[in-house]
């Protein structure tokens, strides 16, 4: 027994050693940019990671295939699993950074966990960090994270939103005056997000606000809805992200909270998100980033040069879904950026600090997205030093029982209000790091 | 052949009670140092250092601390996260609170803080024990948690809840690069395994052992087991504040209270377990097992050049480490350090064995 021990621990050895040796192997090759992909395709987030990653890994197989690469320059791409667990995804992006001939060209974590971990190493290694719809509502302020790009809003933007509709609801933002509005958040850098600005509104609008915290994953959440049931607030302010969201929808009707008072965040809203509580989940109200679930001319593209070659990464009748649609224009928004950047440097891989300039310039209007075949699931919008954010507006989207519609025009987030909480944060975190403001000159 | 100690007079008492008695182990440690310190900074890629090495030594580092506890004097202690945090979170408080202070005086003071925390949560130890001390640990872990993410001055008030952490200088030497970061780690590991074998070694530890071996026996003979319980749990949560002042300066840089987690503490637990209960050599290789092997596993299909999808990969390395975990137990109960000692025996008497 002993000696077979041994020889097994050879062997593995032997395995191990020779594994190593051939790391070097790398997919890249000298022509091509390369993508990394932080995903979750397992754990409690999974149902919302999975079509989020098959959007965005789906878009860059399509530019590949349909369009063989951005300006014939072919797409790398190479997946991690983060779980959405923080140390993980500082690991994955250890992993990934310098693969390919010039190394990432941008990281998407979708955790806004992984974003925090992740602001300081990526501006040492000049590797730009999008978090579409997540992140630091504070990274807007291009001048101070100048890495950082939460493209299409920020947290306070939809914060912001659903104050404003919750008022236009209610004739007018002084209405709300003495109204009680819950937040049902996860007890995350992600859920805690919101609360500087729903406070700021709480003071000018005189709104009562109740904060509820949400451990992960949030399956157990029965003294969250006590309370709830408890206090009876007016509206409930949902943002969960995985299994959570399924179970306070589950929750609510549990405790007979009405669904069409409930507004979950953009990150609350897609199918997995509803389809769990059945008919139950009726009326539930979310933010749309822009787009809703459908189809359109890019989607077709998609059926025909990439499922119809049998290179899809998830199932054919879930092209379309919310969070699909939102991983695609994830990943359309970093190959435009890549595109405006080659307009400067050249049509050639490029590095991190290129695809920044990229995305810092990028500029899409509707002739640009009605040629990537995106029209009507977003609105034109220009990045600039000052706001790396580009847009700020959204719309609410109802669940009626089978599909998605929109419950309101677009809405935009008062800049008046939030840019000076912007400044206020970027100044403290440029003090405490020790950072010079970039001048961003006339924009 | 090569291990064996023929020939090795030993003619002083002092000689005799060196930490390595035998010279073949105190030439192994010598090339192991120098392995440690000069050649894995040349040969490691950063990636090597950064995201396998670094969490490695740290969390090393806890669960020799952890294995004071639990391995020498016998106290099941499931708040390790917990201590973690309060080492940080200290850490922290004092650089950003006293800015002129340095970061590695820091650490050591943040330790302090951590062992009158873990002295105060030790206390209950003094009247329950086993499975029941292991719950009251728990509640400790949990009621930290719940500290550093409800009281916001421990966060200097950050709305996020998550803080980064100011750079580790030593006059005017600053740890950023991965090569300096991994020669301090180590460096701190190396100290505190130094001072963790002489004290294990010593009437303190000799107390600890008498204790967990059999209490009521210990106080017979006359140790006190207030002052042994108690001081475990002080120079265990030393060990464990230390480094999660390192786990969250040097590793995360910057974090939120879930990087302290349950799950913190019973890894960390494992590692002891699956390493070894009462071994300093036994909580670095469990540290190991723990950490680099479901790395290892996440990114063996990509070497072997076999295709599978990322899910697959994630739900495989779960699988896989989850069975080896049993494997190992069932195949040496005691941990990978008896394997090691085991080794040792044989190759003392290899090539005649009998």
């Amino acid at each position: 027994m002993p000696k077979l021990f041994a020889a097994k621990t050879l062997l593995l050895a032997a395995a191990v050693t020779g594994a190593l040796g051939a790391t070097s192997d790398s997919k890249a090759q000298a022509d091509e940019q390369f993508i990394p992909a932080l995903v979750y395709r397992s754990g409690p987030y999974a149902p919302n990671g999975i079509p989020f990653a098959n959007g965005y890994a789906d878009y860059l197989t399509l530019i590949n295939e349909r369009d063989g690469g951005i300006n014939g320059v072919k797409i790398a791409f190479e997946e991690c699993e983060t779980g959405y667990a923080t140390d993980r995804g500082v690991e994955c992006y250890e992993r990934l950074k310098s693969r390919g001939p010039t190394g990432a060209a941008a990281f998407s974590p979708l955790s806004t966990g992984i974003t925090y971990a992740l602001t300081e190493k990526v501006s040492a290694d000049k590797i730009p960090l999008i978090t579409m719809g997540y992140g630091r509502s504070e990274s807007v302020d291009g001048s101070v994270f100048m890495w950082n790009f939460p493209l299409l809003g920020t947290y306070w933007d939809a914060a912001d939103v659903l104050i404003q509709h919750i008022g236009n609801l209610n004739g007018g933002l002084d209405k709300l005056k003495g109204k009680k509005i819950a937040l049902v958040y996860h007890d995350s850098p992600y859920g805690k997000e919101p609360i500087p600005l729903l406070q700021e509104r709480a003071r000018r609008h005189g709104f009562e606000l109740m904060t509820i915290p949400v451990t992960h994953p949030g399956v157990e959440q029965k003294a969250a809805w006590l309370q709830i049931r408890q206090a009876r607030p007016d509206y409930v302010l949902l943002w969960g992200w995985g299994v959570m969201n399924s179970t306070a929808i589950k929750e609510a009707v549990a405790v007979n909270y009405p669904r069409d008072h409930m507004y979950g965040v953009w990150w609350a809203g897609a199918e997995p998100d509803v389809l769990p509580a059945g008919a139950d989940a009726k009326g539930y109200n979310a933010l749309a980033l822009q787009h809703s679930a459908g189809q359109t001319s890019v989607h077709a593209d998609i059926l025909k040069y990439v499922y119809g070659k049998g290179k899809g990464a998830g199932e054919k009748d879930e092209v379309g879904q919310v969070l699909y649609n939102r991983g695609m224009i994830n990943a359309m928004l970093l190959v435009e950026s890549i595109r405006t950047a080659q307009g400067k440097y050249g049509k050639k891989p490029l590095t991190g600090e290129q695809v920044r300039w990229g995305i810092e310039n990028l500029n899409l209007d509707q002739k640009r997205i009605s040629q990537v075949g995106m029209a009507g699931m977003l609105q034109p919008f220009k990045v600039s030093c000052h706001d790396h954010a580009g847009a700020h507006h959204a719309r609410i989207h109802q669940w009626d029982g089978t599909k998605w519609v929109f419950a309101s025009g677009w809405i935009e987030a008062d800049q008046g209000v939030i840019r000076p909480m912007v400044d206020a944060a970027a100044t403290k975190y440029a003090k405490e790091k020790n950072l010079t403001r970039r001048d961003c000159g006339g924009n | 052949m090569f291990y064996r100690e023929a020939g090795q007079f030993k003619t002083t008492y002092r000689a005799d009670q060196a930490v390595f008695p035998i010279r073949q182990d105190q030439i192994f440690i010598v090339v192991w140092l120098a392995v440690g310190f000069f050649l894995v900074p040349l040969i490691s890629s950063e990636y090597l250092l950064r995201a396998i090495l670094i969490p490695f030594l740290i969390l090393a580092l806890a669960a020799l601390g952890l294995n004071l506890l639990v391995g020498y004097c016998g106290q099941l202690s499931l708040g390790t996260g917990g201590f973690m945090a309060v080492g940080a979170y200290a850490a922290y408080n004092l650089c950003v609170r006293i800015p002129q202070l340095n970061p590695l005086i820091a650490f050591l003071l943040a330790g302090g803080v951590a062992t009158l925390v873990g002295i105060g949560f030790g206390i209950p130890s003094l009247r329950i024990k086993g499975y029941y001390l292991a719950v009251a640990t728990l509640a400790a872990q949990f009621f930290l948690d719940w500290v550093f993410s409800r009281v916001a001055w421990f966060t200097n008030n950050t709305p996020s809840g998550s803080i980064s952490a100011p750079p580790v200088t030593l006059f005017r030497f600053t740890f950023d690069t991965p090569v300096r970061k991994y020669l301090l780690c180590l460096a701190f590991l190396v100290l505190f395994a130094a001072i963790a074998k002489n004290l294990v070694r010593g009437r303190i530890g000799r107390a600890w052992m008498a204790t967990r071996d059999m209490d009521v026996a210990a106080e017979i003979i006359g140790i006190r087991p207030m002052y042994a319980k108690l001081s475990a749990f002080a120079i265990s949560s030393f060990v464990i504040g230390v480094a999660g002042g390192l786990w969250a300066f040097v590793h995360l840089g910057s974090w939120e209270p879930l990087a302290f987690d349950v799950n913190r503490s019973f890894s960390i637990l494992f590692m002891v377990i699956i390493g070894g209960l009462g071994s300093i050599l036994g909580s670095i290789l469990g540290a190991a097992f723990i950490t680099v092997l479901p790395l290892m596993l996440n990114q063996l299909p990509e070497w072997l050049g076999v295709p599978i999808s990322t899910a697959m990969i994630s739900n495989l390395e779960t699988m896989t480490f989850g069975s080896l975990i049993v494997f190992f137990l069932i195949v040496e109960p005691l941990g990978l350090a008896r394997l090691w000692r085991i080794a040792k025996e044989k190759m003392r008497l290899w090539p005649f064995p009998y």
